[in-house]
């Protein structure tokens, strides 16, 4: 089993690298294109913001190799928003692999602060990604950006408005969690990725 | 729905915990490492780990140290101490570390704030503020690990600091810390009415009904402690069941 980390200029790779390490699976970091395209499983991670990330993947032609591959691959938190259609962060064309568009959150109640950061509760959970994962688990989150509902999700929290969490088409998935933050449950659903 | 949050603080010296440990489960008490995993196993939501060493040299063992602690650690953590440079951060950063936390250099040069955030993300750029309620009944600004006075107002530089570009405020009560009797309320709670960041409030916390109250009264979105987690006067899934069952939005 290989598992490939795409490297550039966005994402908290280490922590990734060691959430997969905990679950006894060694990931190689790399923008080498041959090396992705191989991989059985490939890891787009993120944060940071959204023009420049898309940018940079544009520069190296990484944005083409995304939308190419094949086999399951997994965009976390901003490597989710980018594989959406649209994002508001700083009016950005993404790689459109899911049609939801991806907003800033308004919340018309000032005690609501943005970014949202801490532990929330994910709902309404389908594909085998979840598998053995008990609906309303909480999992990490810090993000001011969410995708909406859409056709896609397969995951639902609810923060000023329920929003995707998740989503899936084809090959590609996508968490606005952090999985390698979010304790056992986290584990899980990286375990259930090795394992799609 | 968002949970508040139960924040352990482990205070570093050259690599091990400082402050006495009552663990019989942890193997090698002083290890923050061990202790840090066993809070996470115990629900723990994030972990601070506070680096008291005096000197430069003993700088490169933090990293190791924080590199050690991603490896185990499946939850969020913050790391803190004697932050000054863009160079300090990137490798806590890239060594796993998810914030970082800054008091007195940034209240010396507030550029670094800015700087900060714009190359790491507001995210994960935390300002600790150590203050003190005076005379005058103002909370001021303590810098040096609560050794200097500074005549700059609490609500004043937190207001600057969010400016800045910082995405959270840990305020630690001078007046209220290492007594057991409760977290400073009111000025937890105006900072968190005032300002669009999380509050963490730390200083006093001695039992369940204290969090109780400064997560209700006091607005903060997280609290902070360690003696009392250390010592094990409270436990932390004890805490977070009482927490949920006074209907605190909590992660059990």
């Amino acid at each position: 089993m290989s598992i490939v980390i795409i490297k550039y200029n966005a994402g908290n790779i280490q922590s990734v690298l060691y959430a997969l390490e905990r679950v006894g699976v060694t990931a190689t970091v790399t923008d080498n294109v041959e090396a992705i395209q191989a991989a059985d499983k490939v890891i787009f991670p993120g944060v940071g913001e959204a023009s420049t990330a898309i940018a940079y993947l544009k520069e190296r032609n990484l944005d083409q190799l995304i939308l190419n591959l094949k086999q399951p691959v997994l965009g976390i938190c901003l490597g989710m928003q980018l594989m959406c259609a649209y994002s508001e962060e700083n009016e950005t064309s993404c790689l459109g692999i899911f049609e939801e568009q991806v907003k800033l959150f308004k919340p018309t109640d000032g005690s609501i602060k943005v970014p949202q950061m801490g532990w929330n509760n994910i709902t309404h959970l389908k594909t085998d990604l979840f598998k053995g994962v008990d609906e309303n688990s909480y999992t990490y989150f810090v993000h001011g950006y969410y995708a909406a509902l859409g056709k896609h999700t397969i995951a639902t929290t609810n923060y000023v408005q329920p929003y995707s969490s998740a989503l899936h088409k084809d090959n590609f998935y996508g968490v606005q969690f952090h999985p390698e933050k979010s304790a056992t449950v986290g584990a899980q659903i990286i375990q259930n990725f090795i394992h799609l | 729905m968002l949970t508040k949050r139960i924040i352990p603080c482990l205070d570093i010296k050259d690599g091990r915990t400082v402050k006495g440990i009552n663990f019989e489960q942890i193997r090698d008490a002083g290890d923050p490492i061990e202790l840090g995993a066993f809070y996470a196993e115990q629900g723990a939501d994030e972990l601070v780990f506070l680096d008291i060493t005096a000197t430069v040299e003993k700088r490169k063992t933090l990293s190791e140290l924080v590199n050690k602690i991603a490896q185990r650690i499946n939850i969020p953590f913050t790391v803190g101490g004697g932050i000054k440079t863009e160079e300090d951060v990137s490798i806590l950063l890239q060594n796993g570390a998810d914030k970082i936390s800054i008091n007195t250099a940034a209240f010396l040069d507030p550029t670094i704030i800015h700087r900060f955030a714009k190359n790491f993300g507001s995210q994960c750029v935390v300002l600790a503020i150590d203050a003190k309620c005076e005379e005058d009944n103002n909370w001021y600004v303590y810098l040096n690990g609560g050794r200097t006075k500074t005549d700059k107002l609490v609500t004043d530089w937190a207001k600057e600091a969010v400016d800045l570009g910082v995405g959270e405020i840990l305020l630690t009560s001078m007046n209220h810390d290492g007594t057991k009797q409760g977290f400073a309320l009111d000025i937890t709670a105006e900072l968190a009415a005032r300002l669009p960041v999380p509050i963490i409030a730390s200083g006093g916390g001695g039992n369940a009904q204290h969090f109780l109250e400064v997560f209700t009264h006091g607005k903060a979105d997280a609290a902070l402690a360690a003696s009392i987690f250390h010592y094990k006067e409270v436990a932390i899934p004890d805490l977070k069941q009482y927490l949920h069952q006074q209907g605190v939005s909590i992660r059990l």
